[in-house]
């Protein structure tokens, strides 16, 4: 199967029971997306596919063939960190780093839904000023850190979001 | 995960044609539960049928008025649909309840319909249970029910229908249409899935190789007025232990037009057709609204551990249509 990553094209031969996340991590070498739960319930696993956030433990890899796929690794470099990046670096936002790459993603793709003008269950009709705490909180509930660094987490997404 | 083939189709004809001849297999969608379910093996599908490259993905309006919603439209994408959010507020709300932003950017329309049971009995294949292993026995009668069913429940099971969704689609009387191996039909939503009885294995009246195309909105005046309430036991990403979705037209104080469903309560998204009836005509004051739940709610028969539900949904009845309709106490 032919799975496209950070811009990179792969030809792999794949069982089929495969998910995105055993592809990325154990086929390419791609470690940056974490295995936290494999259920879909932690948000460790975050990648951007097609520039949407989705949870790549409960996808098929061999679904997703030429769909481009974006992992933590696809974002920024050491020198030129992504904007959500330089966030949770500015402030801390982690302490193990089990669940950053995944939360960094989860952000990305989220910022992107806050600019296409989506709400969350926490909007309130005509509500179009800056990103504040409860959204980012309740946008961002599919992303678990057992450290609790919520309390960095968000000052760095909301950085990222430009308040 | 049992081992399985993979076959993607193209267009509807090809999708149901490819299913029809694989007793054993399944369609794929989004895939967030059924992959789930397959690593647990609850689920042992041996073709999926993959339909998201099928053109199902639009919402489009309906010439007579209202709204067609493509079953692989994204739960994501619906709830943030301009028309969507203007003319039936309780659907985007509902989704919007559901699941995390990349669960509903995957899950779609058709799927959030057929998912399955959360019930932890069922997620556990090394228990028994009448919905995945029939004849087994339901253990849960008697242990871990507090987030089960409260209606329409049978001796051999009583899991609950989790979606949120769904809960909106029935208040709004949306209609599923069905292409099968014998043709097309419409199923009413509430129609769409059974009540246990003694056959709990059997989630909804569709046949082997039948695929949900779409959900079809009516065009409903009294939907512009509507909301969705979900309580559970954290602020957000977590199934309902009961919610309501309610839409109301009242004037001069009175009900005139009302929609309610319930949600975590039963095997199917619960529309209270009791409680609408007793509220029509009526005063559109809290003590109406209590009275229209109780109504429904005479019905109910809580296990030990889940009777809490009755009141939890009499009193989110009674906060959502004061709220929607500005009744005080």
């Amino acid at each position: 199967m032919d799975l496209v990553v950070n811009g990179v094209e792969h030809a792999l031969d794949l069982d089929p029971r495969t998910t995105l996340l055993d592809a990325l991590r154990e086929h390419l070498h791609l470690t940056g997306a974490k295995k936290g739960c494999d259920h879909g319930q932690c948000g460790a696993c975050t990648v951007l596919l097609d520039g949407r956030r989705v949870n790549s433990c409960l996808i098929l890899a061999i679904s997703q063939q030429g769909v481009p796929v974006t992992t933590v690794e696809g974002l920024g470099t050491e020198r030129e960190p992504h904007p959500v990046q330089q966030g949770f670096l500015d402030h801390d936002g982690f302490q193990c780093g089990y669940c950053t790459p995944g939360q960094i993603c989860s952000a990305v793709g989220m910022l992107d839904e806050v600019a296409r003008g989506w709400p969350s269950a926490v909007t309130r009709d005509g509500d179009d000023g800056p990103l504040d705490d409860a959204e980012i909180r309740e946008r961002m509930s599919g992303n678990l850190c057992r450290c609790g660094a919520y309390a960095n987490i968000v000052p760095a997404i909301a950085q990222a979001a430009g308040r | 995960m049992r081992t399985f083939g993979y076959a993607p189709a193209d267009d509807v004809a090809s999708a149901v044609s490819l299913l029809a001849t694989a007793p054993g297999g399944t369609y794929l969608a989004g895939g967030t539960n059924l992959v789930d379910l397959m690593k647990l093996g609850v689920a042992t599908p041996d073709v999926l049928v993959d339909i998201n490259r099928l053109p199902l993905h639009e919402v489009t309006r309906l010439p007579g008025g209202g709204l067609r919603i493509g079953a692989g439209v994204r739960n994501s994408e619906l709830a943030a649909h301009p028309e969507v959010r203007r003319s039936y507020p309780v659907l985007s709300q509902a989704l919007l309840a559901g699941a995390s932003g990349q669960l509903r950017n995957m899950a779609t329309t058709g799927g959030n319909l057929l998912q399955r049971t959360r019930c932890r009995y069922f997620m556990d294949a090394t228990k028994p249970c009448n919905k995945r292993a029939p004849g087994s026995g339901c253990p849960a009668r008697t242990g871990d029910h507090r987030n089960l069913a409260v209606l329409g429940a049978s001796e051999h099971c009583v899991a609950t229908h989790p979606s949120d969704m769904a809960v909106a689609l029935a208040a709004l009387g949306a209609t599923v249409r069905v292409a099968g191996p014998d043709g097309e039909r419409d199923i009413p939503v509430t129609e769409l899935h059974r009540l246990p009885g003694d056959t709990p294995q059997v989630d909804t009246v569709l046949r082997h190789g039948e695929l949900i195309t779409s959900v079809d909105l009516p065009e409903l005046e009294v939907a512009r007025v509507s909301a969705y309430r979900k309580a559970r036991d954290r602020a957000s990403y977590a199934f309902a232990v009961g919610s309501v979705a309610a839409a109301v037209h009242a004037e001069d104080g009175v009900v005139h037009d009302v929609r309610l469903a319930f949600g975590a309560v039963a095997h199917r998204p619960w529309r209270a057709y009791a409680a609408e009836q007793a509220l029509l005509g009526r005063p559109a004051t809290r003590d109406s609204f209590l009275a229209a739940a109780d109504a429904e709610l005479a019905a109910a028969e809580p296990l030990r551990d889940n009777a809490f539900k009755v009141t939890l949904i009499r009193n989110l009845v009674a906060a959502t249509l004061a709220r929607l309709t500005g009744a005080g106490r």
